[in-house]
């Protein structure tokens, strides 16, 4: 498929976002205050939210505003690129990477005005509360009933591991109702919705088990619209998860680069020493093939340049497998501090781990790729390389 | 804005040069030299000398409408000649004359080129060659062997890299020259190798003389005329298929589809991860290639070689275990008419077996590491007992 001549090209305006997002980060959300924030009950600070929204304006890059789209995919993927990079405490996954492309996608209407420009500005917060398989919404495992009641809805059910629910004003979730499967908007403090803080191995990314009892919902997709929204969402979810992974992957690297540069054993920095340096050289390769796909998928949703089901799969596989592995060897390169409370690796390595298994593992994604490209793959016989076989060996 | 004006330059360039040339009725010499003609052998060279003066970038374009138009790949006619000699020429040599004098006929093909670096004493330690030029009146004289080098037979020209001071320290004492193949004293002989082909040659030279107006840049600075010529290798090399799915992953992806009986859930795996591989690693050739400007490649272009030798070597081991014992099983020994490619159209486990050299030829995967680790991240290099010593006093062996 042709691709559009700027692909890969960032224009002086995303080089301007990326050092703005870099600096604010470098400013607000420095290794002591991510320490701070995810010991704190709520788990980020709502002021430095509101001002990423408000002050930065960059939570809702692909929404559009009065005057159409501002800004798009890539754009976006910058943000949650260096927001990754610092690990910025914060409901990135559940607000920018679910809840405003979904709400984006639900058309126009009183209930998306009423929701969406909230969560652009940073003053209120989302979760997605949606089943999927790796990174495909998956309606065969919902576990949450919607009935009318009144002018409205009431949902009833249970969601064991939501990202973001704990502090989020308001929920998006996945119901079978009485004409199918819809998606509809739950307030966070309403009556009959009972979020349990989950104990998570990253602490910079909260989880919650969610339980709805006759809670009132409002109809945001119906059974009709809702797996277009559903889906837009995830294949945006899982660009911006990509990107993030790119950021975090790029600041291991060059603190583990800085490291060996400086740590001395055997009287010359460790960096000087082969088996140290071919392996920041592998982490250097993952971290670059990582950040071609986590951009390609990016340019490829917002120009419709190539099919969002590979381009999302290549991307995911890439990205978690590149972010897993250079937190890995952070780890061991750094040595027994490595290993420590106090030095910031085992914050990176563990938003790895979680990010790996976010909108699917690396695995589930090989498997979709394996579906697109290799079970139907049809290759003329022409094109079948030659084999070497009993006869050729017979004629020696 | 100028960019677009360079786009539809280039453009406009190349479809005239199909007109009137129509590939599918030409000699591809004269399609080839018309295309240097036009400035389209390597757009961002000077005009004159087969560019545009345009960013590299753009070279996608002229190539694409070529071949579209039925013409035949120029870089693989004469792949040394268009990766590595005419970077090398276009920037080291001695007047704008002689480099075009040298640049016409290779653009066009009528002339191949060859590589005359690698020693049996000096492989990785490229900068430790022995092979001596001696200056006599406005000529050098060269004495040695090298080894690994592809189309030598074929050749007219070498680009050679010989020492002219044994006693400075290894990198300071080479020079560059331009050797003609057919000149007394140079000495051609095929090598074979696993794989049963002869596609490399060693080359004796005994007493074979050089002109020095065929010196490229100056006496004692033959190293740095020497990077210029591997940094376009490697990323000549490296340089993947521009096409989801094309290169040597399309062989696995073909052969698996012809072969139902052989699949495992196992090896499904293996070969999506080969594909997503391959795949990350083309749209990394693309960013590069976005981003590229006029600019000489730098030592990123060590990325794509690295990942693309391991790529392929991976990709034919699958295809291997794919076939289990019939993978044991091979066509045959004799070397063909002209071995050049011969490997590469050669049966599974001929190519299989070609794939060993690719993590050896062009930099091996060790020093591509290296340069990764010490010219990209900026890592110290290892303590080093050959530095500042004269040449000659560097032991050997």
């Amino acid at each position: 498929m042709a691709e559009t001549g700027d692909v890969f090209a960032f224009d002086a305006e995303q080089l301007e976002l990326r050092r703005t997002v870099r600096r604010f980060c470098a400013e607000h959300s420095d290794e002591a205050t991510v320490r701070r924030w995810m010991d704190s009950p709520a788990g980020y600070d709502p002021a430095t939210w509101a001002r990423l929204g408000g002050e930065l304006g960059v939570l809702g890059l692909a929404a559009p505003d009065e005057s159409g789209v501002v800004g798009g995919l890539v754009d976006q993927a910058v943000v949650a690129e260096e927001l990754g990079a610092a690990l910025l405490c914060g409901p990135v996954f559940g607000t920018i990477g679910l809840a405003i492309p979904a709400l984006v996608m639900a058309g126009d209407g009183g209930l998306r005005d009423e929701l969406l420009p909230p969560l652009v500005a940073g003053v209120r917060t989302a979760a997605f509360a949606v089943p999927e398989r790796a990174g495909r919404f998956d309606p065969a495992s919902i576990t949450v009933g919607a009935v009318r009641a009144g002018g409205g809805w009431e949902l009833t059910g249970w969601l064991a591991q939501v990202v973001d629910a704990a502090a989020a004003d308001v929920l998006l979730v996945a119901a079978s109702g009485p004409d199918g499967v819809a998606l509809f908007a739950v307030e966070g403090t309403a009556d009959g919705v009972d979020r349990e803080l989950l104990s998570t191995m990253d602490l910079t990314r909260r989880q919650a088990a969610v339980r709805l009892s006759e809670a009132p919902a409002r109809l945001l997709a119906d059974p009709g619209d809702a797996e277009r929204v559903i889906g837009y969402a995830l294949d945006v979810g899982a660009v911006l998860l990509a990107a993030e992974q790119v950021g975090g992957a790029q600041r291991l690297l060059d603190l583990t680069v800085e490291y060996a540069k400086h740590r001395l054993q055997f009287g010359r920095p460790i960096g000087s020493f082969q088996a140290v340096k071919h392996r920041l050289a592998d982490m250097l390769v993952a971290v670059e093939h990582a950040r071609s796909t986590a951009y390609h998928a990016a340019w490829a949703i917002q120009g419709g340049t190539d099919d969002p089901w590979l381009a999302t799969s290549i991307a995911q596989a890439t990205c978690s497998q590149a972010y897993s592995r250079v937190a890995a060897d952070t780890l061991q390169l750094h040595g027994g501090i490595g290993f420590t409370w106090e030095h910031q690796a085992h914050l990176y390595y563990k938003r790895a781990v979680t990010d790996a298994a976010l909108l699917g593992s690396a695995e589930e994604h090989r498997n979709r790729i394996a579906l697109a490209v290799l079970d139907r793959a049809v290759v003329p016989p022409s094109q079948v390389p030659p084999v070497a076989g009993v006869a050729e060996a017979l004629r020696g | 804005m100028s960019a677009v004006t360079d786009a539809a330059r280039v453009e406009e360039a190349a479809r005239k040069v199909v007109a009137e040339h129509d590939p599918r009725q030409v000699s591809t010499r004269e399609l080839l030299g018309a295309c240097f003609d036009a400035g389209l052998a390597w757009v961002h060279f000077p005009e004159g000398l087969g560019g545009l003066g345009v960013s590299r970038g753009l070279q996608t374009v002229a190539d694409e409408i070529v071949r579209a138009a039925g013409g035949p790949s120029a870089f693989s006619r004469n792949p040394i000649g268009y990766g590595m000699a005419a970077p090398t020429i276009r920037e080291h040599a001695q007047s704008t004359e002689q480099a075009r004098a040298w640049l016409r006929p290779l653009a066009a093909a009528e002339e191949i080129w060859c590589q005359l670096f690698s020693e049996p004493g000096a492989g990785s330690d490229l900068a430790g060659l022995a092979t001596s030029a001696v200056p006599d009146g406005a000529e050098w004289v060269v004495n040695g062997q090298k080894v690994w080098t592809s189309l030598a037979h074929h050749a007219r020209w070498g680009l050679l890299l010989a020492r002219t001071d044994p006693d400075q320290p290894k990198h300071k004492g080479l020079s560059y020259f331009v050797l003609d193949m057919g000149a007394p004293g140079v000495e051609t002989r095929p090598l074979r190798q696993m794989t049963g082909q002869a596609e490399f040659n060693e080359v004796y030279l005994n007493d074979a003389r050089v002109p020095d107006a065929h010196r490229l840049g100056a006496v004692g600075d033959g190293w740095r005329v020497a990077l210029t010529t591997l940094m376009n290798e490697r990323t000549a090399i490296g340089a993947g298929s521009s096409l989801r799915g094309s290169g040597t992953i399309a062989d696995a992806v073909a052969l698996w589809a012809a072969r139902p009986d052989c699949h495992t859930p196992v090896l499904r795996d293996r070969l999506a991860a080969l594909w997503t591989r391959a795949e990350a690693h083309r749209l990394t050739g693309e960013r590069a290639r976005r981003s590229a400007t006029t600019g000489s490649p730098g030592p990123e272009g060590s990325i794509s070689k690295l990942v693309s030798a391991e790529l392929n070597q991976q990709i034919y081991e699958f295809c291997m275990d794919l076939l289990g014992l019939e993978g044991t099983l091979y066509g045959s020994y004799a070397i063909s008419e002209d071995g050049r490619d011969a490997d590469w159209r050669g049966p599974i486990q001929q190519r299989f077996l070609r794939s060993r050299a690719n993590t050896i030829e062009g930099g091996t995967s060790e020093v591509l590491r290296n340069i990764l680790g010490e010219r990209v991240l900026g890592l110290p290099g290892e303590p080093r007992t050959d530095a500042g010593k004269p040449w000659k006093e560097i032991p050997r062996g």
